[in-house]
């Protein structure tokens, strides 16, 4: 996949200038000697307020993208290509400055609340922290802050002194957001904010989150293997596989008109009730991702793809041009191969 | 509607079944299973579905005589569960567990024949014990067997991990099969395969499935029936179309409201408050604190349903309908 790419990942719609700005985003592992690569070459571009979702299965490298894009990925993963916030390349910037841009500029919701906590903490002084350092505030004006945060996302003042142990899962992940809110970032990067919760819960969360960057222009990159939420919640959507973003585009027609076969099956993965299309007819995709450390020649999903054609075997993969704002990596999405009817 | 199987004959029933869990830490006794009728006919695929806390699990692991009830009866094939060593044994060959993380399910050190056999050999069915274990691999998908024989866990994917574990359930030979979030944690794609596979085994092998999840659209890919839990009870029960289709139970409709459709207009009814605590059920009907038909009736209709006083009779097996006050027709059973 190449940067240049006419009219691929990189252009949004909005007339802003890119708040982020990813340009052939490589990550690789060492593992037993061997280069891993997990994120292969990955573009696109958020301006402010825009919000992103990524969609994948695991292991195709959607977390290990999103966390490197602050430098949080695994000690011993190596970082390539560009990532420019607000025009400063935070994979080549100071430690220093890279700080600043955590929490102030960019902050991350991770999965696993649980974890992600202090436990011998209490939710209030894991807000506080932050904002002092930060804003430079004043104690109690940064806990004044923190306890009207937490009110608003529905953590009442009685209990904000609690620690992580006393919630349940979906008010620690209030709390995450929360605490992602904090010093008023630009970007709130969410690495599956609804894993693991409740249906019901994972729906106020997500509307919770919605509200929260609404009338901020917070600008929102979402992370999660299900793509029927994503299309709620985001404006675009990109969906990776095997390291690559293989469709991008807004969320709805990518989701309701997939170019590419791989997001045809995921969003069949989640059949619409009263279908009658999908009652007792589950519908999957046989076979496995590629193994990270396989490389091939070709299209990575040819093994698994209904559709394959010779040329997937052989030629090189792009994110090519798919329609207003789409693209898609499948050569069925080019014209003049007449996939497409 | 294809494959309906006959559904005259009862593969397992539970009767007003209840479990409580005793009181811990300053917290009263937990009543997670708390009155339930529920049966599963030969060849038939239940779903029961619930959010954490409902009771469902508990529910699963006293179906196959994990968990002792503290109250009511669980009948195989008509008959009452014996809880002595030997009874529980002879019980398991025909009725399984197949739990959500096949990750955490297989022993790490165990390659898969062993994995596989490891039921048999507990039972003592050692005969022609690798034909076995190829038959039951085979119908698991995973082909040809004897490439698997000598892998472990870490070198398959999740999907392989889970067609395993089902393998190893199939070694058995049994009639019935309690899956317990089967595909939770498995991949979309994978989910989809492993689906499938329970379907057929239902029309291959004619098994019987009560498919324990939080999720309405594997209901809707798999089930024939569907009983809907909240706070130990099931609150509605029906075939599929019934209950997913036409819902009326306040809980069921929300449950449903939340599931993205893709249609612009999709609108979630957002259920207040946290899931609710079995150690502290509600008096009167156990979902009116969270429930928008009680909130926003009119006061003859609050005085009519009483559902903050009330108590709900608990729906008899077999019946299709909802628990509910606030329902014209509900279909229950005189208490």
């Amino acid at each position: 996949m190449t940067t240049e790419a006419p009219g691929a990942a990189g252009k949004t719609t909005t007339e802003d200038t890119p708040l982020l700005e990813v340009r052939d985003l490589h990550v690789t592992y060492r593992q037993g000697g061997n280069d891993v690569p997990a994120v292969r070459g990955v573009d696109f571009t958020l301006a402010p307020g825009d919000t992103l979702g990524i969609a994948g299965e695991s292991g195709c490298g959607k977390s290990t993208m999103a966390l490197s894009l602050l430098r949080l990925q695994d000690r011993g993963a190596r970082v390539e290509g560009e990532v420019l916030f607000r025009g400063e390349n935070l994979l080549t910037t100071a430690w220093s400055r890279l700080r600043a841009v955590r929490w102030a500029g960019a902050s991350v919701v991770f999965q696993g609340a649980m974890s992600a906590l202090n436990p011998v903490r209490t939710v209030l002084d894991q807000i506080v922290e932050p904002i002092v350092l930060h804003d430079k505030v004043r104690v109690s004006e940064a806990e004044r802050r923190a306890t009207e945060l937490l009110d608003s996302v529905g953590i009442p003042a009685r209990r904000v002194r609690g620690y992580p142990h006393e919630f349940s899962g979906g008010q620690r992940q209030r709390v995450m957001i929360a605490m992602a809110l904090a010093c008023r970032p630009d970007l709130i990067i969410a690495d599956e904010p609804t894993t693991a919760l409740d249906v019901m819960v994972q729906a106020q969360i997500l509307e919770l989150l919605a509200e929260s960057v609404r009338e901020s222009r917070i600008a929102v990159m979402m992370i999660t293997h299900d793509l029927s939420l994503l299309a709620h919640t985001c404006d675009r959507l990109a969906v990776m596989y095997a390291g690559r973003i293989v469709e991008l585009g807004p969320s709805r027609q990518v989701l309701q008109a997939p170019e590419h076969p791989y997001t045809r099956a995921l969003s069949r993965a989640f059949p619409t009730i009263g279908d009658p299309a999908s009652r007792r007819a589950p519908a999957g995709l046989a076979g496995d991702p590629p193994r990270p450390s396989r490389t091939s020649v070709g299209c990575d999903f040819a093994d698994r793809c209904p559709d394959v054609l010779p040329v997937c075997r052989t030629g090189e993969m792009q994110l090519w041009p798919a329609g207003p704002g789409r693209s898609a990596a499948c050569v069925r999405a080019l014209p003049d191969q007449g996939g497409t009817p | 509607m294809t494959g309906r199987p006959d559904e005259s004959s009862t593969a397992l029933e539970v009767r007003d079944l209840s479990v409580v869990y005793p009181a811990a830490r300053g917290r009263g006794p937990a009543r997670a299973v708390d009155g339930v009728n529920l049966r599963i006919g030969k060849g038939e695929i239940v779903a029961l579905i619930g959010e954490s806390g409902c009771g469902k699990s508990t529910l699963a692991r006293t179906l196959v005589g994990l968990v002792r009830p503290t109250g009511g009866e669980v009948l195989h094939e008509g008959t009452a569960l014996d809880y002595s060593a030997r009874g529980l044994k002879r019980y398991r060959r025909h009725t399984q567990l197949v739990l959500q993380d096949p990750g955490g399910a297989l022993n790490p050190k165990q390659n898969v024949y062993d994995a596989v056999a490891l039921g048999p050999r507990l039972h003592g069915l050692t005969e022609d014990l690798p034909l076995t274990v190829h038959d039951a691999l085979a119908r698991a998908g995973l082909r040809p067997p004897e490439q698997y024989f000598d892998r472990y866990p870490h070198e398959l994917s999740g999907g392989q991990q889970q067609r395993v574990v089902i393998a190893g359930v199939l070694a058995l030979n049994p009639s019935v099969i309690v899956a317990d979030e089967p595909v939770a944690s498995l991949d979309a794609s994978v989910r989809g395969e492993i689906l499938k596979l329970i379907l057929r085994l239902r029309d291959d092998l004619g098994l019987s499935a009560l498919v324990v999840s939080h999720d309405l659209g594997l209901a809707w890919n798999i089930a024939d029936r569907v009983a809907v839990m909240y706070l130990g009870r099931v609150v509605e029960q029906g075939t599929v179309e019934e209950v997913l289709l036409r819902p009326q139970h306040p809980y069921t409709r929300a449950l449903l409201s939340v599931v993205p459709t893709g249609a612009d207009d999709w609108r979630p009814t957002l259920l207040a408050g946290e899931p609710p605590d079995p150690t502290a059920i509600p008096a009167g009907c156990r979902f009116h604190p969270r429930c928008g038909r009680w909130a926003d009736a009119d006061p003859d209709t609050r005085a009519a349903g009483a559902c903050d006083r009330r108590t709900l009779p608990v729906l008899a097996p077999d019946t299709s309908g909802a628990a509910c006050h606030l329902l014209t027709s509900s279909h229950l059973e005189n208490a």
